[in-house]
């Protein structure tokens, strides 16, 4: 068999990669928000218990030791934004093992910033404005779905009520596999990506808000008014059935970030997956406090491969795997 | 057999899933925002032939299949059993059983070269070659001067399939046919 080299997207898209790269960053820069550039090793690696980050071994002033490889380049902003730097993006490639497929490379572009004194909804509009500003077509309005809206709209159950047996059952239902050791979220997250992501983004950008509060990530959990239910600060805009972007009401309080980071690893152990090391920076830096505010992460690879109509994120990067 | 985890998982893998050796179609991985990821995969069932879809935790597993497709040559049938001869060289022959056989038994013609799926070394499907010359056995009289488009009638042709021809056809005459559209193609 002949050595596949070639890349896996053509000379043409790469220029224009490389023209929408050149737009995203004017963006930023009509708005005065920093680009900056932090390193994608760190002492602490993610412990979300469903993202698997890669580590290696490197010789440091501290002899031979674990770095971990980013999975964003949140933990490295975050002590940027304590030390005063005001808003600031970055064009970071990230690193998630085991996650290739159409939409996915294990090693991509994420585009993340973060805006001091930004609410949620600001944060959500400028996020829309940076779409359009990529896209070469409007790709429609901009709709507001509650996650809980979406359960009941689609699937006709509520997410935060409805019988984990009965979750169960639906999952399995829809997904043809057994469901019946899943836990909530994890019934949930499958009949997301079955059932309901396939639709959203169709005719226009969704926005689906109002996250089941044991999602929130490095989300504040606030209680909504509305359902009296507790949930998570955080968003996530869909185009054309795929996930482009996830934001956070950012969480401040280093107690509550480091008891997460706990409860994370020790989820990771139920699993059967291997503890991170904890980032003691990033908890030390929050304790030191940094100004509230927003922040969200783009696949930047995702939206390119939108705007020059592609089927894939392969399509949009010079080696995907596994052509590297 | 080797077991494979589902980033493993590409088109034309053979895997076992419920009992029957499936072919791997296609193998899509989803994970909403930041939860759990799943693989969306999709198997053709090689004993029913059925498409399945089916969706995996990622990280989970299916053992292989031992599934293998050979050229064959066929022989003949006593009745009960087709008979097939690998192309190899080696001699070596194989019985096919009705439920094999399927749909393939209007198409069989002797020392034509068709494809034989083994599982664990028994045959579980065979299929004919894109096209085949097959004679006319039976088909209604010829219209003599008739050698314009447009009118059509059935023919059965010597391996029992029913197939459309022109009016022109007579019995007799041998056809090339697209065994995947059962349609005729022209005079051989």
């Amino acid at each position: 068999m002949p050595i596949d080299w070639q890349p896996t997207a053509d000379i043409e898209t790469l220029r224009e990669r490389a023209r929408l790269l050149s737009e995203i960053r004017a963006f930023f820069a009509a708005r005065d928000v920093l680009e900056v550039e932090t390193p994608i090793l760190g002492h602490g690696g993610s412990t979300d218990p469903h993202l698997d980050s890669l580590s290696l071994e490197a010789t440091t002033p501290n002899g031979g030791e674990r770095l971990w490889l980013q999975t964003s380049p949140e933990f490295h902003m975050k002590r940027l934004l304590a030390a005063g730097s005001g808003p600031i993006f970055q064009l970071a490639r990230s690193f998630r093992d085991g996650e290739v497929g159409r939409r996915h490379n294990l090693e991509f572009t994420m585009l993340e910033w973060y805006r001091p004194g930004f609410a949620l909804e600001a944060l959500i509009e400028e996020c829309e404005a940076l779409i359009r500003h990529v896209l070469p077509a409007d790709p429609g309005p901009l709709r507001r779905r509650r996650y809980r809206g979406l359960f009941r709209d689609v699937l006709g159950l509520d997410p935060f009520t409805t019988p984990l047996a009965d979750l169960r059952q639906r999952a399995e239902q829809i997904g043809g596999l057994a469901m019946h050791d899943a836990d909530r979220d994890g019934c949930l997250d499958l009949l997301m990506s079955l059932a309901i992501e396939p639709g959203l983004g169709q005719g226009g950008l969704d926005v689906v808000v109002d996250y089941p509060a044991s999602q929130a990530a490095l989300a504040r959990k606030r209680l909504d008014a509305e359902d009296g239910v507790e949930v998570a600060a955080r968003f996530e805009i869909y185009l054309h059935g795929l996930e482009l972007a996830n934001g956070y009401d950012e969480l401040t309080d280093a107690a509550e970030q480091g008891e997460r980071f706990a409860d994370d690893n020790r989820q990771r152990q139920a699993l059967g997956k291997p503890g991170v090391d904890i980032d003691r920076r990033l908890i030390a830096a929050l304790e030191a406090g940094i100004p509230a505010g927003s922040g969200v992460a783009l696949g930047v690879d995702r939206l390119i491969q939108l705007a020059l109509g592609k089927a894939s994120v392969a399509e949009v990067m010079a080696f995907a795997m596994p052509c590297c | 057999m080797a077991n494979y985890s589902t980033n493993e998982f590409k088109g034309g893998l053979k895997v076992m899933l419920d009992g029957d050796p499936c072919n791997i179609l296609e193998n899509e991985f989803v994970k909403p925002g930041k939860g759990q990821a799943f693989n969306r995969v999709k198997l053709r069932n090689l004993i029913t032939g059925r498409v399945w879809e089916r969706t995996f935790k990622s990280g989970e597993s299916l053992e292989g299949a031992d599934v293998m497709d050979l050229d064959m040559e066929y022989l003949y049938t006593d009745g009960d059993m087709w008979h097939f001869m690998k192309t190899d060289g080696s001699f070596e022959q194989y019985a096919v059983d009705k439920k094999a056989i399927g749909d393939t038994e209007k198409w069989l013609k002797e020392q034509a070269v068709y494809t034989v799926t083994l599982w664990n070394d028994n045959a579980i499907a065979v299929s004919p070659p894109n096209f085949l010359e097959l004679e006319v056995v039976e088909t209604d009289p010829g219209l003599k001067g008739d050698t314009a488009q447009g009118g059509s009638k059935p023919a059965t042709l010597s391996s029992g399939a029913v197939v459309r021809v022109p009016l022109f056809i007579n019995q007799g005459e041998v056809l090339k046919v697209d065994t995947r559209t059962g349609e005729y193609v022209s005079r051989a």
